[in-house]
């Protein structure tokens, strides 16, 4: 635990330490303004409620997120540090978690400073506060979902320009199961079992009902069992080809 | 060496190491004792890195075992890791990090807290002489300076296996001859590994010198030992006449 915390530490104070914490922070609140209130017309629906906010949330981390989780395995075999990292006594699963921990953290602390928006949904209505709550807590899921995926790609390559695009198009397609298009083409021929899990692996699936409010075991059940998959690839990953 | 009880603190029995098609490291063994600071010589590829990356834990050998204190790399890996202040090729560090925050992290890793770390660091810091760039970030630092970093960062634990690939890489000569001072002066109590390619340091600071190339171990001696290799008992020549006979020059076949 020791260590996951110094690894967590060290890792979330190299993001704060170059200016990509606050390029990324900066453009996330700057676009989920955009997309709330022009995208999702926020005034025009004349709802209290936070639905286009999150609405695009998928949309915004599919680019973003990558761009988190680039720098966590690339870097380190880019500098050679991970030849440090890894001689020190800690375990590869003490990394992994320390590391995912911190661009966790990190993407927490981003959705945190959206709060001017919850302030002012309450200033204008008496929104659901409970429902909005259930969304930044299907949020910050979907984020650490996206998150792991782009950690265990970036253990993949000493390039981060590389273990970016491949996240974003892995993490395209967790999105693109849910989608309608792609699950109306299914439905033509397959069976409903296969439609169902098809689009039982998408983010959107599980992201829509808790951002309805709906705090339902089996999203959470699959949030985890997402992360928990994509770390211990991680793992593998870096045990597999600690040197190359 | 008198005594034969305790095991060597680092022992390498058979070790192999293929990339491929590559055989890096042959079928070599060694032995370090404390006291001891042995000299890794060889040429460019030879397999000296790919020896100390399997002795630090961070390759695994193809066959083979490396022992460190009696207990194996492979088996203990954190034991063995916990023991060893290892400085890999190049000297890598986190260059967005302050050479004060990177050496805190360290210490915290390598199990120092409070007063202690406090204490390690200082002791350290003033070992290496890195007072004047402490709140510097470490990529703006020269290649010296940051050579220094990674030197430090092997010693804040006061390991007994000390590892280092070309402390004194990109040094100026007063700062490879503080290193050497140094790494002398903590010879009597550690066991040290160091490469190198320059063979004076071999006669500065060694106890023992191993030769590797082609992966293959060639000799194993004293510097002195090394040196009457030579028939003018000079270094530079015994190591061309052991490293050049095993693969001959291509240049020496006659052109066609």
């Amino acid at each position: 635990m020791r260590n996951i915390l110094a690894i967590a530490r060290r890792e979330l104070h190299g993001y704060f330490s170059t200016p990509l914490a606050y390029v990324f922070i900066v453009i996330f609140l700057f676009l989920t303004g955009i997309f709330t209130f022009y995208i999702g017309a926020f005034y025009e629906r004349n709802q209290a409620d936070l639905d286009p906010f999150f609405r695009f949330h998928p949309w915004l981390y599919l680019f973003l997120i990558p761009a988190i989780a680039m720098r966590l395995w690339s870097e380190e075999r880019k500098t050679g540090t991970i030849e440090l990292l890894m001689t020190l006594p800690i375990t590869v699963p003490e990394a992994v978690l320390g590391k995912f921990l911190a661009a966790w953290a990190f993407s927490g602390i981003a959705l945190v400073l959206t709060f001017p928006m919850w302030i002012t949904v309450n200033y204008l209505g008496a929104p659901d506060n409970t429902v909005i709550v259930a969304g930044y807590l299907g949020s910050f899921l979907m984020a650490g979902g996206f998150l792991a995926i782009g950690a265990c790609i970036s253990a993949l390559t000493r390039s981060q320009v590389i273990a970016f695009v491949i996240s974003v198009a892995v993490c395209f397609l967790f999105i693109l199961s849910g989608f309608p298009l792609v699950l109306d083409f299914f439905q033509a021929w397959a069976p409903q079992a296969l439609v169902d899990a098809i689009a039982s692996i998408s983010f959107l699936t599980h992201f829509e009902s808790l951002q309805k409010g709906v705090i339902d075991l089996r999203d959470l059940i699959y949030y985890a069992v997402l992360i928990s998959f994509w770390l211990y690839a991680n793992v593998v990953v870096i045990e597999m080809k600690k040197a190359d | 060496m008198t005594d034969t009880i305790t095991p060597p603190a680092i022992e390498v029995r058979q070790l192999d190491k293929r990339f491929g098609a590559i055989h890096a490291v042959r079928n070599v063994s060694f032995s370090v004792r404390h006291g001891e600071v042995l000299g890794f010589l060889g040429p460019n590829g030879a397999g000296k890195s790919t020896t100390m990356k399997m002795i630090a834990g961070f390759l695994e050998p193809t066959s083979g075992t490396v022992l460190v204190n009696g207990h194996d790399v492979q088996l203990e890996p954190i034991k063995v890791k916990s023991s060893i202040g290892y400085l890999p090729e190049g000297a890598p560090t986190y260059g967005e990090m302050t050479v004060q925050r990177f050496l805190n992290f360290i210490a915290e890793i390598r199990g120092l807290d409070g007063d202690a770390r406090q204490q390690r660091v200082d002791h350290v810091v003033r070992q290496i002489h890195l007072e004047g760039v402490l709140n510097q970030t470490i990529e703006t630092l020269s290649k010296g300076f940051k050579r220094r970093v990674g030197v430090a960062q092997t010693l804040l634990h006061d390991p007994g296996v000390l590892i280092m690939d070309e402390p004194t890489d990109g040094l100026d000569p007063n700062q490879k001859f503080e290193v050497r001072s140094l790494i002398k002066e903590m010879a009597k109590e550690k066991a040290i590994v160091i490469s190198t390619h320059i063979l004076e340091e071999v006669d500065a600071v060694c106890s023992r010198a191993i030769i590797i190339a082609a992966g293959q171990l060639l000799f194993d001696g004293t510097p002195a030992e090394l040196r009457a290799r030579s028939a003018d008992n000079d270094i530079d020549n015994a190591f061309r006449l052991l490293t050049t006979q095993l693969n001959p020059q291509p240049e020496a076949v006659a052109p066609a």
